[in-house]
């Protein structure tokens, strides 16, 4: 087997960790802001760990152009599709959950 | 002169995506580029001083790698929290005033936020951001600041520009 298909599966193996993380997340977290951060930033990385490792297995060509072009499109959306989303929320009124004080 | 510059970035643009030199990709490329630069020019550049601009790029991507480090560590944290059987899930609110002048400052600094340890931006205006944060020690990481010291470096000294509304 080749080294650089190795790498390359190490990337994906990281992306789909902190993807399955992202899914146990929004079930765990308590509120809907708290939810908000495995939702908004742990996908944004696991999404570039996998195209990274694409990238790496494609070599250099276009098509690995192509797929830096991705991850930087999806770095600049992911964040402010997040904030649209918490600021809807906020200016609606939703209040953010407080952990309870131990009596 | 904006003009210019836009047909050609659009034009790279269009042969990174093409990648192929037939006559009439190119021919094709060469006229759409010059119909999208002529109906957006004044946006993608406009009156922006190209000096000064250019050199904030730089400042930019100098800011990248701290970010991008930021960002892994954040997400191991995040990880950490999920998948600790304890709840240690403590969200709070934190109010500060920014201390930018321009737009490309509150909107690196609002993404910067959103992206890194367990925060995320509610609302960002020039007056007042309201944060987010997961636990009580990526707030104390936003009173912090150290992240709005980096943002204020890429803008450097800079008088605010005429006509740039609040964001």
């Amino acid at each position: 087997m080749d080294i650089r298909t190795i790498i390359a599966g190490v990337f994906l193996g990281i992306g789909c960790f902190f993807i399955i993380v992202t899914a146990i997340g929004i079930v765990r977290f308590p509120d809907f802001y708290s939810r908000l951060h495995p939702a908004g930033k742990t996908d944004t990385v696991g999404q570039a760990f996998v195209l990274i490792g694409l990238m790496i297995y494609e070599g250099f060509s276009l098509i690995s152009v192509k797929l830096l072009i991705i991850i930087v499109f999806i770095f600049i959306a992911s964040p402010t599709a997040t904030h649209a989303v918490a600021q809807a929320a906020f200016l609606k009124g939703i209040i953010p959950w407080k952990k309870k004080e131990k009596s | 002169m904006s003009f210019l510059i836009t047909t050609i970035a659009m034009f790279s643009f269009w042969i990174l995506l093409s990648g192929e030199f037939t006559f009439i990709l190119i021919t094709s490329g060469v006229v759409s580029s010059l119909i999208v630069a002529y109906l957006s020019h004044d946006i993608f550049i406009g009156k922006a001083d190209i000096k000064s601009e250019t050199g904030r790029v730089f400042r930019f991507f100098r800011y990248l790698p701290w970010l991008l480090w930021q960002i892994i560590l954040c997400n191991v944290e995040i990880a950490y929290l999920v998948l600790n059987p304890k709840p240690l899930v403590d969200p709070q609110l934190v109010r500060f005033k920014p201390d930018l002048k321009t737009d490309l400052g509150i909107v690196t600094l609002a993404h910067s936020i959103t992206l890194t340890p367990g925060t995320v931006t509610v609302e960002a205006t020039r007056e007042e951001f309201v944060i987010h944060a997961i636990w009580q020690k990526s707030a104390e990481g936003i009173i912090d600041g150290e992240m709005q010291r980096k943002v204020k470096k890429i803008e450097g000294d800079v008088m605010e520009i005429e006509g740039e509304k609040s964001v």
